[in-house]
């Protein structure tokens, strides 16, 4: 008797331990947040990508939303954007080159410390809107604005 | 050595955080000039940072984003000596994390 109750309780122990490491690390993955998906990155028509994305979630153009980039762009493997908005309560913002084989660019999740501003480098394969939408206390908004490139930055 | 660069700039109470990493993001489009054969791809995935331990950016990235990508944010807040970390992995599974103070 003495000895089933001693490894009854090592193994309510160790169960306890593991229940505790699995659950932190769930804990963990949430709060990290990035989980990759490469259906968001899968080459295709934009309107593919933002049904995968947004579930055909009605996305209203704002003009709180301001891009930052070149209308004409020499080098479309360096085009320099900057999203910002006054919108409220931002917390995504997603950066869409139309024409691209990739249309997404990168998908920036970021705290309520953060002012809702993002810098990055895109490249763009040819002359393309580039489209912002931003995520507002969960509500859809976009901005695009037309680049002209010179030289293609995905053919190499 | 690093393959990331880390600025920070106080700015009337916000903090302007810039990244700066070295990859080549291949997007596994393009070709060798010489060779003719294709280059695999090789991006960044995921790009997280970290203010004194709490994330406050995490994204996923493709592979149009330029080589050697540059990101710019701007936090709210931030005092001299905090701890910015900030970490990537990609496509092929390598990690780089570096750390800086608010300066």
């Amino acid at each position: 008797m003495n000895c089933n109750r001693r490894t009854f309780i090592q193994q309510a122990l160790v169960a306890g331990l593991q229940t505790g490491i699995f659950g932190g690390s769930l804990l963990a993955t949430q709060t990290a947040q990035a989980t990759w998906l490469a259906e968001d990155f899968t080459p295709g028509p934009l309107s593919a990508t933002l049904k995968h994305l947004y579930n055909d979630a009605a996305i209203t153009q704002s003009e709180a939303i301001t891009l930052k980039l070149p209308r004409i762009a020499e080098n479309g493997a360096v085009v320099p954007i900057t999203v910002s908005t006054t919108l409220a309560k931002v917390s995504d913002i997603a950066i869409f080159v139309t024409k691209n084989p990739t249309p997404l660019s990168g998908k920036f999740k970021l705290s309520p410390d953060l002012e809702p501003v993002v810098s990055a480098r895109i490249k763009m394969a040819e002359t393309s809107e580039v489209l912002a939408i931003v995520t507002s206390e969960g509500k859809l908004y976009k901005a695009f604005q037309e680049v002209k490139v010179t030289i293609g930055g995905c053919g190499g | 050595m690093s393959s990331i660069k880390i600025r920070t700039k106080r700015l009337d109470g916000k903090t302007q955080i810039r990244i700066l990493i070295a990859h080549p993001m291949e997007n596994g489009r393009n070709k060798d000039k010489q060779t003719g054969e294709v280059i695999p791809a090789h991006f960044i995935k995921e790009l997280t940072v970290k203010h004194n331990d709490n994330f406050i950016i995490s994204s996923d990235l493709g592979g149009s984003i330029s080589k050697d990508p540059y990101f710019a944010f701007l936090l709210n807040g931030g005092a001299e000596g905090d701890k910015i970390q900030v970490s990537w992995e990609d496509n092929l599974g390598n990690t780089d994390t570096a750390e800086a103070s608010i300066v």
